[in-house]
């Protein structure tokens, strides 16, 4: 995005910045205090052996000494009430328990496997915004045939399955013209075909949204305004209707960092990536409770991050909001 | 750049395709000379604005323009490029459009668009382009460049966003402003600022084009006027005689309609004691700014409305006028004070408060037309279900509604067959007959009008202000009448309320009110408010295309 479509805030409106972030960030602990509880109280529904669900699940075969100590650490027998306090004082000290289908605390492998996953949806969510952006721009109320054409390929991109594209792409680019790698490792050639898979849908949907605020915007006076004084058709977008345009997909992207985490679940596995969703798929197949709640708090607190990003992006891009709220 | 003139003769514009593809102007001829205003007066849809449009090249996509002549000095405008119209906005030709609250960029500090509309012709560095630029709004008479520089539009008072988007065309200096109704929308006192703004920028050289359908406002201004209807120019010649001694039907019809221009009829002097409606007394209603500073919008108001009157409130936009609306509708609590309705309590505050429960068996006693009614109307439902949504309202049975759909309409003047037609098919005074029509679905005794009128052409206003008068008479309303417009308020009113800061400063019967008024901002109002040369035919007007509109 151009410099023109942020304003910066300075003096008393950064102050009033500072206090929106504060905000945000009580309730996102809330949000995640919320999570963790209602993670707490589902585990404690399914049906089961707790002991067995921490130490490895129904194939494994603890030693008695060993139950013993775990029903003594997880309080085990003892009131529920005291179950959760010792299940939060754990989770606020940072110690998330053994994961037993990994050999290793479920922090260092939730340390591990985050980077690859916020890198993928990064990459996902900037290639994303550059297609919508650029199919917006380039197509929106120009002639019939280009306008038409814009929105339909928008249309399909949204309409495609994240699952599916990355099969095709697989078979296409990997295994076909050899491109890519078929397995994603570490480096850039790796992330492409991912990337892709996770960003041509996302991108379709943001053009749509995007597309139609442009087309209000370029209705209103002030772009009037604005060719009248001399400004090109291009300038006019770029520095004027899109600023307007973009707030929708910017909403939205919060939404849709949620999504992405989400369907990298289904894009890492079909990649043989290294991530949180590869680590969450293994889990629940073997039902590895701690490495499961590990991996569920730390989406929430991406999910959150990200919808206070967005928030503050909306307020830098729109200074109005910023005027409307107490 | 000054001295350039921009010459038009026999300038067509055709717009639309296919089918629908007409000539929204017709063969218009006038030239714009240095240090003169020329107006081009009209009502919406006579092809003023595309003509203003067409001057810039920005008729539209697919637009059709032909002119044995179109010369702005000594550059044929016909067949120029994208690129050459693009040269000469801004920097030859300015342009101005009503409402800088939309015309401005509303997310971006009015010191941008300033600094973009020299930077969009390469004009100085980033240093001289800032200095211009808070000279520039200097010029327009912008008091503390540097702190408004850095406000947007909606942080502005209406003036001056108006004199900032003024100076974004002027920024390159250029010998012709075309200005589209600039003072449309604004208090009769921002207006005569404007004016004045104006009148500053034709004294310097420049040549002017000014398109209004205000004549008021063209009277105080252009030194010849352009009439136009339905694309075609009907007169023209220099303003004293095109409004004095005007010769063409249409330019009477326009002459008068203008409010306040025409005689006010007096109102029969008996009504005055008719029993009173509504009741109002000492009411205040306090809102909590941006700023978290409390800001009384409604400060110990007190009024009465008589059964088969009209009470005027006139004041400038934020004086508090549509809340002390709200508050006599039972839409809003007050802080202090209480109305009563038919002498029984109706709005009050505290713990004297009337729940919407008990006020709802009488809410179709109350009637509501506000100014833009389209936004009002849910704009799937066609006029028979618009009408028949507020029948229901009401209590009448359904078996009914269609008679008393067709009743309605006849009120006010629309064929039986309008019930069919959607709200976007109408026209803005078709429209605001079909929302009259829904506020007397009820039978009510009481309508409030929110500036009922203020979007509307003049002819079309006068149509809709004849028609609420009549309909008071047929059937007995009281209106409560808002607007900021004194010439409506003097034509319609049998008493007026002057609102200030929330403050009523002045009350009155109407004429007194208008002959003799006592308050000093009441003065400042009346003498704001641009006046026509008294004309001499406005009274044989009414024979030219009086279809309804």
């Amino acid at each position: 995005m151009s410099a023109g479509v942020l304003a910066f805030p300075s003096g008393d409106g950064l102050g009033r910045l500072g206090q929106r972030v504060a905000i945000r960030v009580l309730v996102g602990i809330l949000v995640l205090l919320a999570s963790a509880t209602i993670t707490f109280f589902a585990l404690k529904l399914t049906p089961g052996d707790p002991v067995r669900a921490v130490l490895g699940g129904p194939t494994a075969n603890p030693s008695p000494e060993t139950i013993a100590a775990t029903i003594r650490e997880f309080g085990l027998d003892r009131p529920l009430i005291v179950q959760y306090g010792l299940y939060l004082e754990r989770l606020v000290s940072g110690n998330l328990g053994v994961s037993f289908s990994q050999r290793q605390p479920v922090a260092s492998v939730l340390a591990q496997q985050i980077g690859p996953t916020l890198q993928l949806t990064a990459s996902a969510m900037l290639v994303a915004w550059a297609l919508a952006l650029v199919s917006v721009i380039g197509t929106t109320r120009r002639n019939r045939f280009l306008s038409a054409f814009g929105s339909g390929l928008e249309a399909v991109a949204a309409s495609l399955p994240q699952f599916w594209l990355a099969l095709v792409l697989l078979a296409v680019f990997a295994f076909g013209l050899k491109w890519f790698p078929p397995q994603s490792r570490d480096g850039f050639a790796g992330l492409v075909l991912p990337t892709l898979a996770l960003a041509i849908p996302l991108a379709g949907f943001l053009a749509q949204v995007t597309r139609e605020s442009l087309e209000l915007a370029l209705d209103q006076p002030f772009i009037l305004s604005a060719r009248t004084r001399g400004l090109s058709d291009l300038a006019v977008r770029l520095r004027h209707a899109l600023r307007h345009a973009v707030l929708p997909g910017i909403s939205l992207s919060a939404w849709a960092v949620g999504s992405l985490i989400g369907n990298a679940v289904l894009v890492e596995v079909i990649f043989s990536r290294q991530g949180l969703g590869r680590i969450l798929y293994q889990a629940v197949t073997r039902q590895d409770i701690p490495l499961t709640i590990g991996v569920t708090l730390v989406v929430t607190i991406v999910y959150i991050v990200a919808s206070t990003l967005a928030d503050l992006l909306f307020v830098l891009v729109d200074p109005r909001i910023k005027a409307a709220t107490r | 750049m000054s001295g350039q003139s921009l010459i038009v003769e026999d300038l067509s514009v055709t717009l639309g395709n296919g089918a629908s593809r007409r000539r929204v102007v017709r063969d218009i001829s006038f030239t714009v000379e240095p240090g003169k205003a020329v107006a081009l007066v009209g009502e919406s849809g006579s092809g003023k604005s595309v003509t203003a449009r067409t001057l810039v090249g920005l008729a539209g996509a697919g637009a059709g323009v032909s002119a044995t002549r179109l010369q702005f000095g000594e550059t044929d405008l016909r067949g120029l490029t994208d690129r050459q119209w693009r040269g000469l906005r801004g920097k030859d030709i300015g342009f101005i459009l009503q409402d800088a609250l939309v015309s401005l960029d509303p997310l971006r500090p009015v010191g941008d668009e300033l600094i973009e509309a020299l930077s969009a012709h390469g004009w100085g560095n980033r240093e001289t382009r800032r200095q211009r630029m808070l000279e520039l709004l200097d010029l327009v008479g912008i008091p503390e460049p540097q702190l408004r520089a850095r406000q947007r539009p909606d942080q502005l008072s209406g003036g001056l966003r108006q004199r900032a988007l003024i100076a974004t065309a002027l920024a390159l200096d250029p010998a012709i402003v075309i200005a589209d109704e600039p003072t449309t929308a604004l208090d009769t006192t921002v207006q005569a600022q404007i004016l004045k703004v104006l009148q500053a920028v034709k004294q310097r050289g420049k040549g002017l084009l000014i398109i209004s359908h205000d004549l008021a406002v063209v009277s105080q201004i252009a030194d010849h006027v352009v009439v136009m209807h339905q694309g075609d120019v009907v007169e023209q010649g220099p303003t004293e005689q095109v409004l004095g001694r005007p010769r063409h039907a249409y330019t009477r019809l326009l002459l008068g309609s203008v409010p306040g221009a025409r005689r006010h009829k007096a109102r029969i002097a008996s009504k005055d004691q008719t029993p009173i409606v509504l009741e109002a007394s000492n009411l205040s209603k306090t809102y909590a700014g941006p700023d978290r500073s409390d800001r009384r919008v409604v400060d110990d108001v007190s009024f009465t409305l008589r059964s088969g009157q009209t009470l005027g409130i006139v004041g400038e936009s934020g004086s508090g006028k549509t809340t002390a609306a709200r508050i006599a509708l039972g839409l809003v609590g007050p802080d202090r004070g209480e109305v009563t309705f038919d002498g029984s309590r109706w709005n009050a505050a505290g713990k004297n408060a009337v729940s919407e429960r008990a006020r709802r068996p009488q809410r179709p006693h109350f009637g509501v037309i506000y100014q833009d009614p389209l936004s009002s109307f849910d704009p799937r439902w066609n006029v028979g279900r618009i009408l028949s949504d507020a029948l229901d309202a009401g209590g009448l049975p359904r078996s009914q509604h269609a008679a008393r759909v067709a009743s309605l309409l006849e009120r006010v003047r629309l064929p039986a067959e309008y019930a069919g037609r959607w709200p976007l098919q109408l026209s803005g005074g078709q429209r605001q007959r079909i929302a009259i029509a829904r506020a007397i679905a009820s039978n009510p005794k009481v309508i409030v009008c929110d500036e009922p009128v203020s979007a509307l052409d003049v002819s079309v206003q006068k149509q809709v202000l004849d028609l609420l008068r009549e309909l008071q008479d047929e059937l007995g309303v009281s209106y409560l009448f808002i607007s900021h417009d004194l010439g409506v308020i003097r034509e319609i009113s049998d008493e007026v309320l002057v609102m200030l800061d929330g403050r009523v400063v002045e009350r009155g019967a109407t004429e007194d009110l208008f002959i003799n008024p006592q308050h000093e901002f009441t003065r400042r109002l009346l003498a704001s408010a641009p006046h026509l040369p008294q004309p001499n035919a406005g009274a044989h007007a009414t024979d030219f295309n009086t279809s309804i509109v």
